[in-house]
């Protein structure tokens, strides 16, 4: 390996200042910035999460015309899952693996800054297109055709904004697979390398196999819209349901691209305080990657009322059900390593484990959506807005909350204030279990999504799902504030504050130094 | 950057970009899709093997003409509605006129109302299976001959079939006629 040479001679003179950020190669600056750019998405996205849950505060029409809440909902969606959940993920892959692995950096530092630039000007695009004529699109996150081809402006924004974020995602997939698999430490095979790499490989080829195509989707709806192509236009031959065929072609892999980094970090985190190895090592990669497979064939089931034959829906059917095996594979293994552990709850551990209950029930009734009768009942229903926050929320946002948790002693040197990161917790799972658990019954009752108004039978527990979602919006800030203490100063963090961890970068110094593992270290 | 490194970032940058095209395959894919298994035929005409007539019932059909994209066309039934028996072979006609003083092409997309109703409509011959091109103030009959399915369910009484004439292509901006389909106003 090359791993060793030629680094000694950036030590004297990089930059200062801002331009140290702009132009740093530094796989732990990047992260940084990865993971700051998510936080501030996570409150913008959160923020007009805040407007939906306050013109649904009470029915009839409070704030907002509806056109606006439309904007309101459609941005909430691309923001969190572009701006926020996809970059905090990435965040982590930069400034794990290359420590996990025992690189010394990434495989293309320079292309590495350039992923992470590219996302700044995306987003400003989105917000920015609030503002322009028309405002910003209302078509929802998915931009369906045909009203995703009739907008004003702001539609042309958010394809922009989703071909840049698409790029970026696309280099930072080539890089992470590039360092996984040719810079990896002597001695550390594929199959020695922690989870939360594994997961994070396979999450990087998914990207680059399924990002494109999303390219290629909106690259047509820009056609349709501005040079006279039919792809989505029935009058010109086309037809609007492809583009849900070619969107959720690359929408399912998308979800499990957003949930699989969140089971690696879960199953770093899950032995370290249980004391154990993680039970079923292997079954995990095979699971990890199972799923993966199995994730370009359950497209449809998006689209279950589009009007496709029955033989379609029972393929859909049974290939989404099937991804409940490799999944309850995986929580099996959670739970069998926690099975007689010596286990501790810190800040990491509670987020992991209320992961575990939570997502679960995400999972559960993303089962009960993928039988084909059952979903024709409760499609576009806030019974579907529920589970995708169970999963994305209390999936992946949760598990973000305990992988920063669980890396911040070696990321800044200093403990985090535990009481507070529990309070963090708490507030937290109770908060949104407010919001999320009501909207099951408000789907199972037939309210639809991305309505602005509602009938007066849904008003109590709307009240709840609002006022849940407000203390769910204001406990993020006391996160904030956490992770800015930490940061600040705090009890010296020992190179392994978790008596449980055993990964690569456990065995540097606290606070990790800016150039780490420039000797590979022989892993047995 | 070293020459594995570089080995590795080629083979991948290929996949992302043949998963590019793959995205643009899909549209031909699904085109061929729905021809085998027959779904969203809209312009092929149907073969009829059952044309037993049940006289005992009769269905409203309602017949009903729209245009759309601004396009500058007359577009009407001869006859606001018609009673047809299931199974019973049955023309109707249409007519067009073109206002303008250009040529213009158009196609016809149907649609149906209770939706159900589409699988059991059966049509021999249709102007929405092509493309139809009006010279300058042209006017032109044209006919639809059916049959409904005698499986269509019994407690449909009444039919709506609706025709939505578009603008395929001519002078007019697309971008013009979007904003007459729906793209909010700049306000």
């Amino acid at each position: 390996m090359e791993a060793v040479h030629d680094h000694g001679h950036d030590h004297a003179h990089h930059p200062t200042g801002l331009m140290r950020w702009v132009t740093t190669t530094n796989h732990k600056d990047i992260g940084t910035m990865y993971l700051w750019f998510s936080f501030a998405m996570l409150l913008t996205g959160g923020l007009l999460a805040m407007g939906i849950r306050l013109e649904l505060l009470q029915p009839g029409m409070q704030y907002w015309k509806p056109e606006f809440f439309n904007q309101l909902t459609t941005m909430h969606g691309l923001i969190m899952v572009f701006g926020a959940i996809m970059p905090a993920f990435v965040g982590f892959a930069n400034w794990q693996v290359p420590m996990m692995i025992g690189a010394p950096d990434m495989a293309f530092a320079r292309m590495n800054n350039f992923s992470f630039w590219l996302l700044p000007p995306a987003a400003l695009l989105l917000v920015v297109s609030f503002f322009v004529p028309g405002g910003a699109t209302g078509a929802g996150w998915t931009l369906y055709a045909p009203l995703s081809v009739q907008q004003g402006m702001g539609m042309d924004m958010a394809i922009f904004a989703v071909h840049i974020m698409g790029a970026s995602s696309i280099m930072g997939s080539i890089n992470i697979i590039t360092t996984i698999l040719n810079m990896r430490a002597p001695g550390m095979t594929l199959m020695k390398m922690p989870l939360f790499v594994w997961t994070w490989l396979i999450t990087a080829y998914l990207l680059i196999a399924v990002m494109p195509v999303l390219a290629g989707a909106v690259t047509m709806l820009l056609t349709d819209r501005h040079f006279d192509t039919h792809f989505f236009n029935a009058a010109g031959g086309g037809d609007p349901v492809l583009y849900q065929h070619v969107f959720w072609f690359f929408g399912h892999p998308e979800v499990y691209i957003m949930i699989l980094p969140a089971f690696g970090i879960v199953s770093q985190v899950i032995p370290a305080f249980a004391r154990k190895p993680l039970f079923g090592y292997s079954s995990m990669v095979y699971a990890t990657a199972s799923i993966a497979i199995l994730s370009f064939i359950v497209w449809a089931h998006h689209m279950f009322t589009v009007g496709m034959p029955a033989a379609g829906q029972l393929f859909f059917m049974y290939a989404t059900m099937l991804i409940a095996v490799p999944t309850g594979v995986k929580v099996f293994n959670w739970i069998a390593t926690m099975w007689k552990g010596s286990m501790t709850f810190e800040t990491p551990m509670l987020f992991s484990v209320g992961f575990l209950f939570v997502f679960t029930m995400g999972g559960f009734t993303g089962l009960i959506l993928a039988i084909t009768p059952v979903d024709i009942q409760l499609q576009d229903t806030y019974y579907v807005v529920a589970h995708f926050h169970y999963v994305l929320v209390a999936g992946s946002l949760f598990a973000i909350f305990a992988g920063i948790y669980f890396w911040l002693p070696k990321w800044t040197g200093h403990m985090y204030d535990e009481t507070l990161g529990k309070v963090h917790f708490w507030l937290s799972i109770i908060f949104f279990n407010l919001t999320f658990f009501v909207m099951h019954f408000l789907g199972l009752a037939g309210m639809p999504r991305r309505i602005p108004d509602y009938a007066q039978q849904f008003a109590d527990f709307n009240l709840i799902a609002s006022l849940g979602a407000f203390g769910f919006g204001l406990t993020q800030l006391l996160f904030l504030y956490v992770v800015v203490k930490c940061i600040k100063g705090g009890e010296k963090a020992p190179a392994k504050p978790w008596e449980g961890a055993d990964s690569l970068e456990w065995t540097l110094p606290s606070p990790a130094p800016y150039h780490s593992f420039e000797t590979p270290p022989i892993v047995k | 950057m070293n020459s594995e490194n570089a080995r590795t970032l080629r083979k991948l940058a290929v996949v992302a970009v043949a998963m590019f095209g793959f995205g643009f395959a899909l549209v031909p894919f699904y085109k061929k899709i729905c021809e085998v298994t027959g779904l969203n035929d809209l312009q092929k005409p149907d073969t009829v093997v059952n044309t037993q007539v049940d006289a005992s019932r009769t269905v409203v059909l309602e017949l009903d003409a729209n245009t759309r994209n601004e396009l500058p066309w007359e577009f009407r039934p001869t006859e606001r509605s018609v009673k047809v028996h299931p199974g019973q072979l049955v023309q109707i006609t249409y007519e067009v006129r073109n206002d303008s003083d250009e040529a213009v092409t158009g196609q016809a997309i149907p649609s149906y109302g209770p939706r159900l109703a589409e699988q059991y409509f059966r049509k021999l011959d249709c102007f929405c299976f092509a493309k139809q091109e009006l010279k300058p103030r042209e006017v032109r009959r044209m006919p639809v001959t059916f049959v409904v399915h005698p499986d269509l369910p019994a407690d449909v009484a009444t039919v709506t079939l609706s025709y939505t004439f578009f603008r395929v292509e001519g002078p007019t901006k697309p971008a013009a006629a979007r904003s007459n389909l729906g793209g909010r106003p700049a306000s």
